[in-house]
């Protein structure tokens, strides 16, 4: 099993979510973050106050997948959230030991 | 803290027992009434030689002190009153409020609501007798103390009751303005005794001077419709005295301190300018050409300087911002609230014009070249926009320049009174808001300390939160 870390354009969600659900992939954790890579950030400015931000709002998707699915969803992940400009983000992928379903106590590729 | 609760408590007792005084002179007043209400009976022909000395000239007008009480202004008044009041809880308020860290917000709009009440009582116990009374040139007398003797029938154009709510809400407003430059880390305590005392001792004589009967300034023939000077100026120089005295919030220019809520910022100036229709157009005291005349003048030099401000902002940093629309539409409402009895239209746009260059240019050049923390630009907008107003008023209420002086107007001489009150008024408020603030650091202290002031003054001085997580 891997588990894909995706760091996104917030607006990008819905495409991902979609494009993911076409391939099979249903399950996911969505979490507001916030961060910066090569995009720097924006200024600020009140009533002359300059403010640098740099940590701008991401949205960052977790999935955990059986490892014959990682690479399409990668490719999925990519190709949905990409919009060609600075900031598109990141996909990282882990491998995974173990997992469980709470409710059934199935484990592996069926908990997924 | 014991003190203060023990002073409150003594307050109320010496308001309980004034209310069984004015109850007294009340039933002389409902005597009046119901005589009037017989008359209006009986018919114009006939009138009882002995009756009681209120008499009426037809049903609906009682005749009180000085003249009639005409319903139309009475109605105008009383609406404005309200708009007055809504400027501060919650126009004023939600102003403030967006603009400061989401920590310290529930404290800014305690500040502005516990004003409200703590002004409400100071106006009935002895600032309004001491501002719109009869006296000397700089304080009125103590005839209306715990507003005793007061007729409810009895007037000029409007009850005098009314002319006590609606005044009650400028004194209101004019320290909950000084909030915004001390926000963020003085004292709970520190901003009731402070708003209590400086009351008295600088708002009050500043109003009897410029609109008390027999008032210095008035005598002077000073122009000052609505306040630029009894509100604004007063205001912004205690604005400016009193955040070099607290000093700079921690972390100031090196931390961000940009404003948690923005569109709060926006409602709340929506407010303003809306409630300002009340503060100007009400300030003639009736419903008639002169208060249309202001309603109109304020519309115009609010949407100028808030065109002025936006260009600038949009000019220099490449994009039109929306606090700083926001801003200069204060501005603006500032600086045409001492002259819009008396500017024309063409007047508006220049005194709109200006006030959105200058106050831009106090607010953001000169703070941060002086470095002084007036942390939501009380002086710069309110102060030195009641000051443009003031002065500039002296040139365009002239005719030339479409105002309403005649051809024996002198704008010369009007100028040299304008001036004299503008900076009067300014230095007698610098002193005393100045002794005052030392006097207050000396015995409760004006700041909280460090820890309450990173923790936030919602959780340090109320006890709560006001977004929860």
């Amino acid at each position: 099993m891997k588990k894909l870390e995706a760091i996104i354009k917030p607006f990008k969600l819905e495409e991902v979510k979609e494009a993911l659900a076409e391939i099979g992939i249903e399950g996911m954790t969505v979490s507001e973050v916030k961060g910066f890579g090569r995009q720097k950030g924006h200024t600020e400015i009140y009533r002359g106050s300059e403010y640098t931000v740099d940590f701008l709002p991401k949205l960052k998707i977790e999935t955990v997948v059986a490892d014959d699915q990682a690479d399409s969803a990668v490719q999925t992940i990519a190709k949905a959230a990409k919009t060609g400009k600075i900031g598109d983000g990141k996909v990282f992928v882990l491998p995974v030991e173990e997992a469980i379903r709470i409710r059934t106590d199935e484990k592996g590729d069926e908990a997924v | 803290m014991r003190r203060i609760l023990t002073g409150m408590l003594v307050a109320l007792a010496v308001c309980a027992w004034s209310g069984a005084a004015f109850g007294q002179s009340n039933q002389g007043a409902e005597e009046g009434v119901a005589n009037a209400a017989e008359m209006a009976e009986v018919d114009a022909g006939e009138v009882d030689a002995s009756a009681d000395e209120t008499t009426v000239q037809n049903p609906d007008e009682a005749r009180g002190g000085g003249g009639v009480i005409d319903k139309a202004d009475t109605a105008w008044i009383m609406a404005a009153t309200a708009l007055v009041l809504f400027m501060t809880i919650p126009g004023l308020s939600l102003f403030y409020g967006g603009l400061v860290r989401s920590k310290n917000v529930l404290s800014v709009l305690m500040h502005c609501f516990f004003i409200t009440c703590v002004m409400t009582i100071f106006w009935l116990v002895c600032g309004y007798s001491l501002a719109l009374t009869e006296g000397c040139p700089f304080i009125g007398g103590l005839d209306r103390v715990f507003l005793k003797g007061l007729d409810p029938n009895a007037g000029d154009g409007i009850p005098e009751s009314l002319l006590f709510m609606f005044q009650m809400t400028f004194v209101i407003i004019t320290p909950a303005l000084i909030v915004g430059a001390f926000c963020e880390r003085m004292k709970f305590s520190a901003v009731v005794v402070f708003s209590l005392v400086w009351a008295l001792l600088v708002y009050v004589p500043v109003c009897h001077m410029v609109w008390g009967p027999g008032g210095w300034l008035l005598e002077k023939g000073v122009i000052d419709l609505a306040g630029g000077i009894v509100v604004h100026i007063t205001a912004g120089i205690a604005a400016l005295v009193l955040c070099i005295k607290v000093g700079p919030r921690k972390g100031h220019l090196k931390e961000k301190m940009a404003p948690h809520n923005l569109p709060m910022c926006v409602m709340g100036t929506g407010m303003l300018w809306v409630g300002w229709f009340g503060f100007n157009g009400g300030s003639d005291l009736g419903a008639n050409p002169d208060g249309v005349m202001a309603m109109l003048v304020t519309q115009v030099s609010a949407a100028t300087a808030a065109i002025v401000w936006t260009a600038i902002e949009w000019i220099k940093n490449g994009k039109p911002s929306v606090l700083g629309g926001v801003t200069g539409a204060i501005a603006g409402l500032a600086a045409i609230t001492p002259a819009s009895g008396e500017v024309g239209p063409v007047g508006a746009l220049c005194i709109g014009s200006i006030s959105g260059f200058v106050c831009w240019y106090f607010s953001v050049v000169l703070k941060s070249r002086f470095g002084y923390d007036d942390s939501l630009d009380v002086f710069g907008v309110h102060g030195v926009g009641g000051f443009v107003g003031t002065i500039l008023v002296a040139v365009f209420a002239a005719g030339q320049f479409g105002g309403m002086m005649g051809a024996d107007y002198s704008v010369a001489s009007q100028l040299g009174i304008q001036t004299l009150a503008a900076f009067g008024v300014a230095g007698y408020t610098l002193i005393i808001s100045l002794a005052l603030a030392a006097a207050i650091e000396k015995t409760i202290g004006l700041r909280v300390d460090e820890n309450d002031e990173r923790e936030g003054l919602d959780v340090a001085n109320h006890g709560e939160q006001a977004y929860s997580s």
